[in-house]
């Protein structure tokens, strides 16, 4: 098992994270952000509150999306997924999106989210925002607009992102 | 996780671990029917038929807008003007629907024990949408999702079935999913209409409407079936509505809010007057929208178990 990120280091790439989005979207008035259940929530949670520090004051549309119903494995995976809580309480016609999610390794579950998002409206732009790109295992043409860092690993490791939320301690590892 | 069953035949055979995740799941669904875009494309390529060998408009319709809301394909069939006029066997009927690749049956018999059967000898997933006086287990799971939604949980709730308990699936599966939920359960109707030894189940019997609806935060109104009785069991629908029907009158005199349910159709003024089902009270017309996406969950989580039941 090898660290990839710190506490320290994790915080620091979360403030460039949040700089870069607000570089691009200046004060939010047509951007929002959409991060993808389940883990990919505790990144979003972050951004969103690193945001809300930086713009005080200012209103950040922020909802959940769960891709469960819109997976291409349902009938060869032998696991069933139960889902979570989609929420997005706010109109995604033409806005700038932001997908925020832990990890991009084969790009299918940001398929699935794109699917999942235009079920929700016409958005303006999507944008995605990733902590971690697995650059040689994607199988779609989907790359990331914002990057955490990019790790280069092969389909027997792991990445595993964990958040003190959920696991008691800010790192990422890989297995 | 994943339920313990490869068919919905009824509550029964459910643990109540797969009653939450079915609960749970519909929970997702109904977020997705609230959407503009009111579909998900997660069952594209399953194929469901409808085999209603008895009447049905809630349930068929039902079903039908779940399955279309999967994304799934659907065949509808009803027996009346089918080949079952000519004698064909319920499992050669489904066999032969089968041999088209359809991969899920979602059947209603007016015999008690039919889908039961024909999971011994199909290779598909079957639903029961109600078999003769045995059970409706997906109205059930929509019954208790909509208690659940209206009080917050199941556990420690008062609800009183009222009317036709000997021939209702409908509070068969009832009194087996409140129980197994650790809800509390009176029925309540004339003695003709409930069966000996029916506390066995968990329940108490009471022939007592006013007191029932004392007890009782939920009065679940079944139908008076007559078409499922023999011999009269009582003597006039006006001496039943008289003693065993519930009006306005008698839910004000009461004076405490009670959530009132009705599986459809009702017998507007024999088991339920409709100064009652049209009041705020009732959340009948919220039962059936719950129903599909309770049905879209049954279906879900069936369809997930495919390959490891029948690979």
């Amino acid at each position: 098992m090898k660290s990839l990120f710190t506490q320290k280091q994790l915080n620091i790439t979360l403030e460039r994270l949040a700089h870069q989005l607000l570089e691009n979207h200046g004060d939010f008035s047509d951007a929002v952000l959409i991060g993808m259940q389940p883990r990919g929530i505790f990144l979003s949670d972050r951004i969103h509150s690193k945001l809300k520090a930086l713009l005080p004051g200012a209103v950040i549309p922020y909802g959940k999306l769960d891709i469960t119903f819109y997976r291409d494995d349902f009938n060869t995976s032998n696991e069933l997924h139960v889902a979570a809580e989609t929420d997005i309480n706010f109109s995604i016609e033409g806005k700038k999106v932001i997908l925020i999610d832990d990890v991009l390794y084969t790009g299918r579950t940001i398929r699935a989210g794109l699917d999942a998002l235009l079920d929700f409206g016409r958005p303006g732009s999507v944008e995605l925002l990733v902590l971690i790109d697995r650059r040689f295992s994607r199988e779609l043409p989907i790359q990331p607009d914002y990057l955490g860092m990019t790790v280069d690993s092969v389909a027997s490791q792991k990445v595993k992102v964990l958040w003190k939320e959920q696991d008691k301690k800010d790192e990422v590892v890989l297995i | 996780m994943s339920l313990s069953v490869k068919h919905l035949l009824g509550i029964k055979d459910l643990t109540p671990e797969d009653i939450d995740l079915l609960l749970r799941t519909a929970d997702n669904f109904k977020d997705v029917l609230q959407r503009p875009i009111k579909k998900v494309p997660i069952l594209r390529d399953t194929t469901i038929v409808n085999l209603f060998y008895e009447n049905s408009t809630r349930t068929r319709i039902s079903f039908e807008l779940a399955e279309k809301r999967l994304s799934a394909d659907t065949i509808n069939f009803t027996a009346s003007g089918s080949s079952v006029s000519k004698g064909e066997t319920l499992i050669d009927t489904v066999q032969n629907i089968l041999s088209m690749k359809v991969d899920m049956v979602v059947m209603r018999h007016s015999a008690s024990g039919a889908p039961h059967f024909l999971a011994k000898h199909i290779n598909a997933a079957i639903v029961n949408a109600g078999d003769g006086i045995n059970e409706h287990p997906t109205q059930a799971l929509l019954d208790a999702f909509s208690i659940r939604e209206k009080l917050g949980g199941l556990k420690g709730k008062k609800v009183a079935l009222f009317g036709d308990i000997m021939h209702s699936r409908v509070a068969l599966s009832n009194i087996y999913l409140l129980t197994k939920m650790g809800a509390e359960v009176i029925v309540c109707g004339p003695p003709t209409l409930i069966p000996k030894h029916i506390e066995k189940l968990g329940v108490t019997v009471s022939y007592d409407v006013r007191k029932t609806l004392e007890w009782c935060d939920v009065a679940n109104v079944l139908r008076i079936q007559l078409e499922r009785q023999n011999k009269p069991l009582f003597s006039s629908l006006r001496e039943y509505s008289l003693y065993y029907g519930i009006n306005k009158e008698l839910l004000d005199s009461i004076g405490k809010e009670i959530v009132i349910m009705h599986p459809g159709p009702i017998n507007r003024g024999v088991e339920l007057n409709s100064d009652v089902a049209n009041s705020k009270h009732s959340i009948i017309l919220d039962q059936v929208q719950n129903g599909v996406a309770v049905r879209m969950a049954v279906l879900y989580l069936l369809a997930g178990k495919k390959d490891e039941a029948f690979g």
